[in-house]
């Protein structure tokens, strides 16, 4: 029996647990709850991602109902893989909540903390694993409403202007896919993704369609906080609980950029998006754009979560630039780096909430001499920092080398060599912050007793990440084929050649 | 004739929505807002959709209109000066709807029954649901079984709701009792509320389970249960509702509203099935299918009406607290 | 003429959400950017249920005699856009409230100049 709901159960489960953990109530027993059901959530990723490497799609029709009549949940490698980073990203960090939001949030509010995080986590995995189109729009609601609570939860008033302007943000995207999505309904009468795809085939270049495509790419841009739409990003990521940070940096973004990637191969088709409307260079310049002035931005912050902030925005330009390449190991480094972005940035948000836990500042003066301090809060902020930066022997390096290794193939240059430059700038902002740790003074009128090591709750799943980002920084062979594989499944024809050659270059 | 009171109402709703961009006075924003509400549930009558038109006029503009006249009063009427140049707003809004107007031009003619959303997927509910599932309603029988799913998803979001609102606002209890509260001085009012308010449940019974065979449904009755109580905040005072229906009751009732949705799931998961499968509810499929969609309307109902009278007790019990500063 | 009478219901209703979306990013009361996400979002509503209506068709509730149904297949995704757009209405007026209460004002350009101060 288990088996056979394997596809439903990332979904269900938190869905199911949430409403659990409201009435549950207390903080110690939620907390214990909802870190137990997202544990099981993990576990359940880690074997479909196994049966989607080894069968290929699992495909669950709720109801009962064969699509596209009812609600079909679809899990191939794509989804398989996101979804591995996503719950095990929501485990680590209720981890961590425990003593983070200790500090930042209101003790009587700490059970609506977790049910609302379970919605989320909730939220985002309906929206990997389903397979139609509405349903799709239902579950961004889901994630964002509980994303809405998360932020507005901080102690710290901007956090409520951050969290208004995420609201109407983030609404009028989920309201332009709604209308994307309609226009495609429209033209077709079905909203399952894969009869979907096979009815826009149908269509030479409509005008309709093409409009609703539009719609679709900046509603799920704005959600990515794709440049020039990420304007409620840096403040939504600023004055949120750390632990929201963590959690939604390394995963909210990062769904939006599968959905982007789902839309774009397997419901409109590389030919329609690509070589009809010529979308890759719009995604191509924006997503320069995007690496280049968010890294710029992040090096004249002064608070240290807005540079990880911009330094988002930037990454999310990373993967986006990896998609417009329109190859197999182009897509293939995107996908890579939604998984690798998620280890780097979950640790360093977490090393930065840790440093708020004791020191009670974000900003880059606090971290003066924290490297004596909390020593192992700041190893493990430098390996991370080392990862966005791309040194090798860590997963940054990877994705790096595949996406410089994808426009070399098409002999892009300028591209390869932007990527390269591009990293220097976060040499720039790691490079200030680690300064500040590890070459000055604390400050007098701080007690040395005061600032000490982070507890070992957090400590613990901020080195885990940590470590996972040296683990498959040295053997990329997990990694590398769940995103090959993943990107083999997505692009529809031949080419596969080229990634095994790309395999074979790396080692 | 469908066509003309179309274009009058599609008339009556452009010249709402000019008015409400350049009025100041936020009092009638919002009025003028419930007036766009009511005036799009006609459309929606008008072009056959039914249960919408019900679902819009109760929560459209029922409940929205309250929330945001119960955020007028604390926040005040009066809209400032914009010193924002209006020109990049309106630079943007003209091209997304040159996009959309473009997008028109190859879209399937209005009301045409060749369109592609006639010929595909819809086929199968129109003919072979009232067989399938037994239910004269077809919106039903796709909203609570085809896409049961979709139904799920949409009882979390009122619940995510919930949780929003009690984060940010909670719901104070008073000390002191003899704040003033409701209309006490009303006699008139408190006798046609007493009369109205049983009427008003009644209705909302009527609607919960009569939905399978005309419009309505769980939505709809939680909605209008829930402005049954919120007329006895009205006129009796917030305490006295909270003595009947404690915000902590509330909570339980929308958690357990969402459990008894996807409890039905996991029954028909032990069954057999798949998860929300009817069909293996009862020896008898159409039984089966009867049974699900009775409880799981039940469980939308319940966590409807309990969200939204937990949302309105939050906003309501700030406005009082503001009275008393 | 045809032409007109196959699309003018689709203009309309283009117009209607142009003039809400306009609202939510004109407009510098919070309120009112609330107001303007609702009234762009049900004009997405009118959108839907417009592609729904066959001529000469019913309401989709089962009657003997009447062969032409409208689609319900829209009615049921647009049930589920009102109640999705209601809980993010209540949470926005949410927020509204607390910042009402943190900032003393829900103008946009004066609780941003306060900021700047903390």
């Amino acid at each position: 029996m288990f088996e056979q709901h394997l596809a439903a159960l990332p979904v269900l489960l938190p869905l199911i647990a949430a409403p659990i953990t409201l009435i549950l109530g207390r903080s110690l027993l939620s907390w214990g709850f909802a870190t137990l059901v997202s544990g099981c959530a993990f576990v359940v990723s880690i074997q479909l991602l196994a049966a989607a490497l080894s069968d290929g799609v699992l495909s669950y029709a709720l109801g009962g109902w064969p699509p596209p009549w009812g609600i079909e949940l679809r899990v191939d490698a794509v989804n398989a893989f996101v979804l591995l980073a996503v719950s095990a990203i929501s485990t680590l960090v209720l981890i961590y909540s425990k003593d983070s939001i200790e500090k930042e949030v209101e003790k009587s509010k700490h059970s609506l903390f977790y049910t609302a995080h379970l919605l989320c986590l909730a939220g985002l995995s309906g929206i990997l694993i389903t397979g139609d189109a509405f349903n799709l729009f239902v579950f961004l609601e889901v994630s964002s409403l509980a994303t809405y609570t998360l932020v507005s939860l901080a102690s710290d008033r901007r956090c409520l202007t951050a969290a208004f302007r995420y609201l109407v943000m983030g609404t009028i995207g989920a309201t332009f896919i709604l209308i994307g999505v309609g226009l495609l309904y429209m033209k077709t009468g079905t909203l399952n993704m894969l009869d979907l795809a096979s009815r826009i085939e149908l269509y030479d270049s409509n005008r309709t369609i093409n409009t609703g495509l539009a719609f679709i790419v900046v509603g799920i841009g704005i959600k990515m906080a794709l440049f020039p739409l990420h304007m409620w990003l840096p403040p939504a990521y600023t004055h949120a609980p750390s632990a929201v940070t963590a959690f939604l940096s390394s995963t909210a973004t990062k769904v939006a950029v599968y959905v982007m990637i789902r839309f774009i191969f397997t419901i409109f088709g590389i030919d329609h998006v690509f070589e009809k409307m010529g979308m890759d260079i719009i995604l191509m310049a924006l997503a320069v754009v995007a690496i280049f002035k968010c890294s710029y931005m992040a090096t004249v912050q002064s608070n240290v979560k807005t540079v990880f902030a911009y330094s988002s925005v930037a990454q999310v330009g990373y993967m986006i630039l990896g998609l417009s390449l329109v190859s197999v190991t182009g897509l293939m480094a995107g996908v890579l780096h939604v998984f690798n972005h998620a280890l780097m940035k979950g640790a360093l948000f977490m090393a930065v909430g840790a440093v708020f836990y004791r020191v009670g500042s974000v900003d880059i003066k606090a971290f003066n001499g924290l490297g004596r301090q909390m020593p192992l809060t700041m190893a493990a902020f430098t390996i991370a920092g080392l990862s966005i930066i791309g040194v090798p022997l860590t997963v940054g390096f990877v994705s790096k080398w595949y996406l410089v290794t994808g426009a070399l193939e098409q002999d892009n240059w300028v591209v390869a060599a932007l990527v390269l430059a591009a990293s220097l700038l976060a040499v720039v902002y790691i490079g200030r912050i680690l300064e500040a740790a590890y070459f000055k003074k604390l400050p007098d009128n701080v007690d040395p007793n005061t600032v000490k090591e982070a507890p070992p709750l957090m400590l613990a799943p901020m080195w885990v990440l940590v470590l996972a980002n040296i683990y498959f920084g040295i053997d990329t062979s997990l990694t590398t084929e769940a995103a090959s594989s993943a990107a083999e499944w997505l692009f529809p024809s031949g080419d596969t050649h080229s990634v095994s050659n790309v395999q074979e270059m790396s080692k | 004739m469908a066509e003309l009171i179309d274009l009058v109402l599609l008339a009556m709703l452009a010249l709402t929505a000019l008015r409400i961009i350049f009025l100041k006075d936020l009092f009638a924003v919002v009025m003028l807002f419930g007036i766009y509400s009511f005036l799009s549930a006609l459309i929606f009558i008008n072009l056959d959709a039914v249960d919408v038109a019900f679902t819009e006029a109760s929560v459209g503009a029922g409940i929205s209109t309250v929330l945001m006249l119960g955020t007028l009063a604390l926040t005040g009427r009066k809209e400032k000066k914009n010193s924002h140049s209006s020109l990049l707003p309106l630079l943007v809004v003209t091209v997304t709807g040159a996009a959309l107007i473009y997008g028109t031009l190859d879209m399937p003619p209005f009301g045409d029954p060749d369109n592609p959303v006639h010929q595909h997927v819809a086929p199968r509910y129109i003919e072979e649901s009232p067989q399938e599932i037994g239910l004269p309603n077809m919106v039903t029988s796709v909203l609570a079984s085809y896409r049961a799913f979709d139904t799920l998803g949409e009882v979390v979001v009122v619940f995510a709701a919930a949780i929003g609102v009690l984060a940010l606002l909670g719901i104070r209890r008073k000390k002191d009792s003899d704040l003033e509260s409701g209309l006490k001085e009303h006699k008139v009012l408190h006798v046609i509320a007493k009369i109205v308010i049983p009427h008003v449940i009644l209705f909302a019974l009527y609607v919960q389970f009569h939905g399978d065979f005309g419009p309505g449904g769980g939505f709809q009755a939680g909605v209008i249960a829930a402005a049954a109580f919120i007329l006895y905040a009205l006129v009796f005072g917030l305490p006295n509702t909270l003595a009947v229906a404690s915000p902590k009751f509330l909570q339980w009732m929308a958690s357990f509203g969402v459990l008894l949705y996807a409890g039905v799931g996991l029954v028909s998961m032990i069954k057999g099935g798949q998860f929300l499968d009817y069909n293996k509810l009862a020896a008898d499929p159409i039984a089966g299918q009867h049974y699900g969609i009775i409880i799981i309307e039940l469980g939308v109902g319940i966590t409807v009406f309990a969200v939204m009278l937990s949302i309105f007790y939050a906003f309501s019990s700030q406005a009082e607290r503001s009275n008393v500063q | 003429m045809n032409f007109i009478l196959d699309y003018y219901n689709y203009w309309v209703v283009v117009f209607l959400m142009m003039a809400g979306f306009y609202i939510v990013i004109s407009a510098n009361n919070l309120v009112k950017k609330i107001v303007g996400l609702n009234v762009f979002q049900t004009s997405v509503f009118m959108l839907y249920i417009s592609m729904g209506k066959v001529s000469g068709g019913t309401a989709p509730i089962l009657v003997e005699g009447v062969t032409q149904y409208s689609n319900p297949l829209p009615h049921v995704l647009i049930l589920t856009a009102i109640v999705v757009g209601v809980a993010v209405t209540a949470v926005g007026l949410s927020l509204i409230v607390r910042i009402k209460r943190a900032y003393g004002t829900v103008e946009e350009n004066e609780f941003e100049h306060k900021d700047d101060a903390i």
